[in-house]
């Protein structure tokens, strides 16, 4: 019985460090600039992409095991610094100020790119990096054993989280940005460039999707389709916690990787539709998520 | 004048309804086919126009496309209900009673969260439709054969025949939406899109505008459900998934709200785009979808339908 509960706290815990780690960019992004970005699940996915090809090449370089992981972190990084220009220049910047349901369907046209651009670069085959996975050993809680790599996942999130907010509440330029986040025209006029403010929010967002692509891409086989379910899922994280709201995105997260948990163990069949259902009962009874504030309305 | 202009609605419809319906003996079977789709896919989109118009976007169209899809599935392989007519009807109205089931819960919200919460109750509906394996689970199941007055058509015809029923029906749908666009009712919805709160001063409910445009929104997504899975004979959860949600919106975007022809157009665009990059770039063909989305976005903000009116309230002043 305690090892079961034990088991279920682990693997939603494990399970929603991930989710908040992609469901993080996500608000960030929409918080800044307003935008619900659909193609956040592909830029996951090239994260997830670039990591199982930078990861052979690294070992094959004959480098010490331990630094794998600043491999991983040189693809996030990578993605998001290649990305960032062509999707927030080149492409969203033309339809700032527009209807929100219109810029989704811009980032869901873009989706779509990213989903061929995938196929193109690496093929339809699978690709497989599990060897960072090995590098921490493994942990033992009574009986259960769990893989120290995946802990550290629960770390990475936690210390992504608390960077973000002190980045944003502690130092001047994250005040900047919540001075754009608050009121953009104002910000501009007291001199604040808020072109800037927004491409380095989507640079942000883009680097957390691919940071969790890459620290995931040693869990899974890496291959055509896996953006896909993260999407809705951290769609579904997003708006329980309220749109733009870093600490809804923990208690979304916490959530939907608890009742997913909880749904594997003790109710398989709930298991694909648990976190749409927390997503409708959410919106039905506080529709604006967890942590949104009241907002004027204009007359 | 408006008397003469609707004498003259009328009359345009069902000269264009003769015309594509004589156009269908002369092309090929597949251009049919794909005209029958884009006639389903417009449907569903004519339902996202006439909730535009009252200022909401549903991203879960899915939802009710999958239900009137469903509908007229199990009709035919349960009921042993075949007639096509019947079925297309029967899904309009029972999709159309599901939405005005759920509408009070989705009409008190707007923008984003509108569209949200439909997705949501599309995903919601996928969850549950691939777990039913009594339905076929994800692998969805082969609706029977359709027959009209009882009669089964030759293999050859089927395609033919279905789409001079997709074409009457939808005519005259089409008609009967423009004069409820142009009713009172219909008009307070474009008020609403304008500003909410002055209609409610005014005295009209904009929770009512949002309910009534969500439940014939709904049964117009359950017949384009319903027609699909006539056409293609088969149905399956994928109906109700975010991504054919997403193809809805982009139909109703491209159109615009302006004008009805406009959106059936715009499925017809999307169903060429996608049936020539599937066969010509069967591996890139979500890349070429996706950059003529971006493109037609970038290029028509308004929508097809802003040229129809440009074009016509040109011709009326050159009159």
């Amino acid at each position: 019985m305690v090892d079961e509960i034990l088991t279920i706290v682990l693997d939603g815990a494990i399970y929603a460090s991930w989710l908040f780690i992609v469901a993080l960019g996500l608000t960030f992004v929409f918080g800044v600039l307003k935008i619900l970005n659909i193609a956040h699940g592909g830029i996951y996915a090239l994260g997830a992409y670039s990591t199982a090809t930078l990861v052979p090449i690294f070992y094959s370089l004959g480098m010490p095991e331990q630094l794998v992981i600043l491999a991983m972190l040189v693809s996030a990084l990578a993605v998001a610094i290649v990305i960032t220009p062509i999707m927030e220049r080149g492409i969203l910047r033309r339809f700032y100020g527009q209807d929100e349901v219109l810029i989704v369907l811009v980032t869901y046209a873009i989706y779509l790119v990213l989903e061929d651009v995938q196929k193109l670069i690496w093929g339809m085959n699978s690709l497989y990096v599990s060897e960072p996975r090995e590098l921490l050993g493994a942990l033992e809680f009574g009986s259960l054993y769990y893989v120290g790599y995946d802990l550290a996942l629960i770390g990475l999130a936690i210390f992504c989280g608390l960077f973000l907010w002190f980045v944003l509440n502690k130092t001047q330029s994250g005040k900047i940005v919540l001075a754009v986040i608050h009121n953009p025209e104002i910000s501009g006029c007291m001199g604040v460039n808020i072109n800037k403010v927004y491409l380095a929010a989507f640079f942000i967002g883009a680097f957390l999707a691919a940071l969790a692509g890459s620290f995931t891409a040693p869990l899974i086989s890496v291959q055509v389709g896996i953006s896909v379910a993260v999407v809705i899922e951290s769609f579904a994280v997003v708006i329980i916690g309220g749109l733009g709201s870093i600490p809804g995105a923990v208690i979304g997260a916490l959530i939907i990787g608890m009742a997913r948990a909880a749904c594997v163990h003790k109710l398989p069949e709930a298991e694909i539709f648990i976190m749409y259902f927390c997503m409708a009962g959410m919106l039905i009874f506080k529709p604006k998520g967890l942590f949104q504030g009241a907002q004027a309305r204009k007359i | 004048m408006s008397e003469k202009l609707y004498n003259n609605l009328l009359f345009q419809s069902i000269f264009l309804m003769s015309f594509l319906i004589l156009v269908g003996l002369l092309i090929p079977n597949w251009l049919v086919f794909v005209i029958t789709k884009a006639i389903a896919y417009g449907l569903v989109g004519l339902g996202i126009i006439t909730l535009m118009r009252g200022g909401l976007v549903s991203f879960g169209q899915g939802f009710v496309f999958g239900i009137g899809g469903y509908t007229a599935g199990l009709l035919g392989t349960q009921a042993g209900l075949t007639d096509a007519m019947l079925l297309l009807f029967v899904s309009f109205l029972f999709t159309g009673l599901v939405g005005l089931i759920i509408a009070p819960l989705l009409a008190r919200y707007r923008d984003i969260f509108f569209a949200m919460l439909s997705l949501a109750f599309s995903m919601v509906l996928y969850g549950i439709l691939i777990k039913i394996d009594a339905i076929g689970g994800s692998d969805g199941f082969v609706l029977p054969e359709s027959t009209y007055f009882g009669i089964k058509p030759s293999s050859e015809y089927a395609d033919y025949i279905l789409y001079v029923v997709a074409i009457i029906m939808t005519g005259f749908i089409s008609i009967l939406l423009r004069y409820y666009y142009d009713s009172t009712p219909g008009l307070i919805a474009l008020a609403v899109r304008e500003n909410e709160l002055r209609v409610e001063y005014l005295g009209s409910s904009a929770f009512n505008v949002a309910v009534l445009n969500f439940t014939i929104a709904a049964g117009l997504g359950g017949m384009g459900g319903a027609l699909n899975g006539i056409a293609l004979g088969h149905i399956d959860p994928e109906f109700t998934y975010w991504t054919t949600s997403g193809e809805f919106v982009f139909i109703s975007i491209l159109a615009g709200y302006l004008s009805v022809p406009a959106v059936f157009l715009a499925a017809l665009l999307l169903e060429l785009v996608r049936s020539f990059s599937g066969r010509y770039f069967p591996d890139t063909w979500q890349l070429i979808l996706g950059l003529f989305l971006i493109l037609s976005i970038i290029f028509i903000p308004s929508g097809i339908g802003s040229f129809f009116k440009q074009f016509f309230d040109r011709l009326k002043k050159s009159k």
